[in-house]
């Protein structure tokens, strides 16, 4: 299966793959539309920067995945292409996914609202947007 | 003290796209654009601008523009702007003004003044699609003769030649005025294209010996990076005598570009500005030049051939002569457009003259006197599209050197502030953060998209003319016509009007 | 000449060959015979006549080998004169140089269709011993430049055949009427090459009909280079001047610099004429390879692109190549002794109706026939 994976020594810490991120959960068409009421990354990939280093990081769609063994609501699911999704309106936000992830790639979504995750743009037919936009390739979307 | 000089460009953002990602503060390393968290805005420094576009092309939102500013001075047609702005320039600093990249003068460009011709009913046009299309190219020194031995096999001398699937090869940039990524990228490419880049005179950085087969080694007057090891990496040794932007004066790369991996390179101290001499200071006659190219072949067991680079200057065509009887395999012509890394202003943009004329009065000349078999002609200094290549073949030379537009093609967007050495896309800077931009494979990838899609121009323009192999392209000046020009124009360039 | 005619002449002065270049196409047919059997040049007029339709009447010509049996060691010298003053300056440089052992006009009779036609005439020499005691060149390359001298210095004297026992008739008109006027029927030879023009232009000048030759070598061609300037540019840095601007010109002095003065076999010459492509010569064994290699790239400007197909005539033999596409019909045959070259095979049957042989040669493959070794020179 094809994942997404990040080059720390190609990453320029531009941030852009949040912003994307955010965009493609949208399900907007026109890029700014996706930020109209203010909202903002973190979501399913931030980029970690400590000083001079700084690489993103996002869901791993692990084979044997944690949070979705951990998840109470049935939310967290693998759909058919392998991708390891949640369902909107089962997460109940109680948080045991963030807790569960060993690589904090779940990120909280509010009080009692939905958790937010890489859903590998399936809603764009599974074409990472962060992959796309990403100005130095330094983020890959290949079999290991 | 008052600063005469007001910005050159303005950044315009169209608030109602900006979603305030701070993608432009976090990726302008001259600091144009910053953010203020109490008011929750975004606002600039026209005046560091330098117009590189990095802010406006990684913008997701599409909501920035650089115009150019339409604050201005009286219109003068004599005291221009940018004359105005040089003097106020160096009254500040009492300095020699430097600059970056080519001329931006409107000197004639004879390549725009020059047709090419295609087949019509007397003979047919070739299709690249359909028919063979031969473009490669050997640089060297040709044999007069060949003898006969009785098995019916054939003898004849034998000289080292650069062998080029593509006639087209990357012009010297030195480790130090770009980036190792950069000169990476040019690596890689050249290697998958089946040509050579060219090290210019930072020496060789040990990371990229292993491309060695397609890199040629330069020795300039500085003699950086120099070493045994180092001409016997190369495919061929080039001799740096001039450059096309700055004739008559060596390099100069500033101390704050030398850090520890460019100073083990050069062989100098770090932070030291490298400096070199205008002259070779052992060549100071044509004689000597033999003697340096008889010094470098012996080190190298005669097994490369030996380029000579000149900038192209009044007497090129004599000059070229010397060089070809000097025993060099291969003549390299800069025009006085081409690009640099740092040069004095002034000049850059007024010594040398166009590469067009000069290579035509170099390969007249060169036939003139019968040697033109005996060296190979690479012109550089503006070749700046398939066109050009074309036309520079037809007039006489055997493959061309591009820098710029290589350049382009990984990212550069002509702001000619590399002197700077805060290039924003990576390529003409050494700052770490800054260097990592440049990711080689993307660049490399470019680099051979770029000379693959000339490659296919060449073929079809060829296959127009009714040509299907390169060498009956070069010297093919009757392919050439000229619109808008003198006589004299005419006559150098060895073409006939369009009409004629 | 009359004023008529000198008003003509000015006209056509501009569109002479060597004031403009003109591309043309043509018909061009040779044959050749392995045991040396005088054949007739009748066959050669037949033969264009088939291929009328090839010419547009600007030009025709033959070349024959072994026609001057009774001065088999002189110089055979053809020469078009505008007027006399240009003849007496010729015959006074050629009889400097020269032991003129027999001048006269060429016969011609009037032909329907011939018009223009200069002064004609010929001449048998050898080279005055003292010249050649003095000179430094050797004696073929004294007597090319000796032509070079008249066809370029002497305004209104073209010497358009310098071979011996060899000839060249040429002219203005279809190849069968140039035949006609030439009164070809009295000649014999081993061998005969011809050519009917179609320029695209309209030139009137006799001398720039082919074939085109310098010392024994004629070549006959068909097509129009793309490479012409490429070649013409090399050669001239060889001594060679270029002076007629047309294709047939740059391809006999490049025959004539490799085979003559660089020694290359037939063979190579076609090789660095029409070499195979580098793909090609990728996929040969090492040592063929090695030699192609070299030799494209050594003569790398001799490369000819762009359609032809030539019939090159020399003493003792003759040679057909085809550009290395093939963009130009040619077709050979082979009856007995003869082999045949025509661009079309309707040319070859007209005068031998059932060879036993007939093959359309692949496009760079020479198709070279000498005479028999006891037959030799």
């Amino acid at each position: 299966m094809k994942r997404v994976y990040v080059k720390e020594e190609w990453c320029l810490g531009c941030r852009l793959c949040e912003y994307w991120c955010v965009y493609s959960g949208s399900g907007e068409k026109n890029f700014p539309f996706a930020f109209d009421g203010g909202a903002t990354p973190p979501a399913g990939m931030q980029v970690e920067e400590v000083g001079p280093i700084h690489f993103a990081v996002d869901c791993r769609h692990c084979d044997d995945p944690l949070c979705l063994k951990g998840c109470i609501s049935g939310a967290l699911y693998r759909d058919g292409y392998g991708a390891v999704r949640v369902d909107k309106t089962k997460c109940v936000g109680c948080h045991t996914c963030i807790a569960m992830c060993p690589y904090g790639c779940i990120v909280d979504g509010g009080d009692n609202k939905p958790i937010k995750k890489c859903q590998l743009c399936a809603g764009r037919d599974y074409t990472p947007q962060c992959v796309l936009h990403c100005p130095n390739e330094a983020i890959v979307f290949e079999e290991e | 003290m008052i600063d005469y000089i007001q910005p050159d460009y303005e950044v315009v953002r169209n608030k109602e796209l900006c979603i305030k990602c701070k993608v432009c503060v976090r990726q302008c390393a001259n600091k144009v654009h910053m953010y203020d968290e109490k008011r929750d805005v975004l606002y600039v420094d026209n005046s560091k601008c330098v117009n590189c576009h990095r802010c406006v092309t990684l913008c997701p939102a599409k909501a920035l523009k650089i115009v150019k500013t339409d604050h201005c001075f009286k219109p003068s047609a004599n005291y221009t702007e940018d004359i105005i702005k040089d003097i106020y320039r160096q009254a500040d600093t009492g300095g020699v003004l430097l600059s970056s990249m080519g001329t931006p003068k409107s000197y004639p460009v004879y390549w725009d003044k020059i047709l090419l011709n295609a087949s019509q009913v007397t003979n047919p046009s070739i299709d690249p699609l359909r028919e063979p299309m031969e473009i490669r190219t050997y640089l060297g020194k040709k044999p007069e003769e060949i003898r006969y031995l009785p098995d019916g096999s054939i003898e004849a001398e034998k000289y080292s030649n650069l062998e080029l699937k593509v006639p087209i090869m990357f012009s010297a940039m030195s480790y130090g005025s770009i980036s190792k990524n950069a000169h990476l990228a040019l690596a890689k490419a050249a290697e998958t294209l089946g040509t050579f880049y060219n090290t210019g005179e930072g020496g060789l950085h040990e990371d990229l010996y292993k491309y060695g087969p397609n890199t040629i080694v330069q020795v300039a007057s500085g003699r950086f990076g120099v070493h045994p090891a180092y001409l016997g990496a190369g495919a061929a040794i080039e001799i740096k005598i001039g450059q096309g932007a700055k004739p008559g004066i060596g390099g100069h790369l500033p101390g704050s570009k030398i850090g520890p991996e460019v100073s083990r390179t050069r062989m100098i101290p770090m932070g030291t500005d490298a400096i070199s001499p205008a002259p070779h200071h052992d060549i100071y006659s044509i004689e000597d030049l033999r003697q340096l190219v008889y010094s470098l072949k012996e080190a190298t067991d005669y097994k490369k051939p030996v380029i000579v680079k000149i900038a192209a200057v009044h007497n090129v065509a004599a000059i070229a002569s010397g060089i070809a009887r000097s025993g060099a395999d291969i003549i390299a012509i800069d025009g006085f457009r081409g690009g640099t890394g740092a040069a004095p202003t002034r000049i850059r943009d007024n010594v040398g003259i166009p590469i067009e004329l000069a290579l035509a009065a170099v390969d007249t000349r060169l036939r003139e006197e019968g040697i033109r078999n005996s060296v190979g002609i690479v012109v550089g200094g503006s070749v700046r599209t398939s066109g050009d290549v074309v036309k520079a073949i037809a007039l006489g030379a055997d493959a061309v050197y591009i820098a710029t537009p290589a350049l382009l093609a990984i990212g550069c967007h002509l702001c000619r502030s590399c002197h700077a050495g805060r290039c924003n896309w990576g390529i003409a800077t050494q700052v770490p953060e800054l260097v990592q931009r440049l990711n080689p494979e993307v660049a490399a990838r470019r680099l051979v998209n770029l000379v693959s899609a000339w490659a296919h121009e060449i073929k079809e323009i060829m296959g127009g003319m009714g040509i299907n192999s390169i060498e009956a392209l070069r010297g093919n000046r009757l392919m050439l016509r000229g619109v808008g020009m003198t006589q004299k124009e005419l006559d150098i360039l060895g073409i006939k009007h369009a009409g004629e | 000449m009359d004023e008529i005619d000198q008003m003509t002449e000015r006209v056509a002065e501009e569109r002479r060959e060597g004031n403009t270049r003109i591309p043309s196409g043509c018909a061009i047919c040779g044959y050749f015979s392995r045991s040396g059997r005088a054949l007739p040049a009748t066959d050669a007029v037949d033969a264009m006549s088939y291929m009328h339709d090839r010419s547009n009447g600007l030009g025709g010509g033959f070349a024959g080998y072994g026609i001057y049996p009774d001065f088999p060691d002189h110089y055979a010298f053809h020469v078009f004169y505008d007027n006399d003053r240009a003849r007496e300056e010729t015959e006074a440089f050629l009889k400097v140089r020269f032991d003129i052992s027999n001048m006269e006009r060429i016969p011609t009779r009037k032909v329907y269709g011939i018009k223009g036609a200069p002064l004609i005439w010929r001449y048998f020499g050898k080279l005055q011993p003292e010249i050649m005691a003095h000179t430094e060149l050797d004696e073929e390359e004294y007597v090319c430049r000796s032509v070079i001298h008249i066809n370029t210095k002497i305004k209104g004297a073209y010497v358009f055949s310098s071979g011996k026992n060899m000839g060249v008739f040429k002219g203005v008109g279809y190849p069968e009427d140039v035949g006609e006027y030439y009164c070809l029927g009295d000649y014999k030879g081993y061998c005969w090459t011809a050519h009917g023009r179609y320029p695209t232009n309209t030139p009137g000048w006799w001398g720039g009909a082919h074939p085109f030759n310098i010392l024994d070598y004629t070549v006959v061609h068909n097509g129009e280079i793309s490479s012409y300037d490429a070649n013409r540019r090399f050669m001239e840095m060889y001594g060679y001047k270029c002076t007629l601007l047309t294709d047939t010109e740059v391809i006999t002095y490049i025959i004539d610099y490799l085979h003559r003065k660089r020694k290359l076999t037939l063979p190579d010459v076609a090789k660095v004429i029409a070499p195979p492509f580098w793909e090609q010569i990728e996929r040969m064994e090492p040592k063929e390879r090695e030699k192609l290699t070299t030799l494209r790239n050594m003569y790398a400007s001799l490369l000819i692109t762009g359609p032809f197909s030539i019939i090159l005539g020399y003493s003792g033999g003759m040679m057909a190549l085809n550009d290395r596409l093939k963009l130009r019909s040619m077709v050979a045959a082979e009856k007995d002794d003869v082999t045949y070259v025509a661009s079309e095979e309707c040319a070859i049957r007209s005068i031998c109706p059932e060879p036993t042989r007939t093959w359309s040669p692949a496009g760079g493959e020479p198709v070279i026939v000498e005479l028999d070794k006891e037959n030799g020179r």
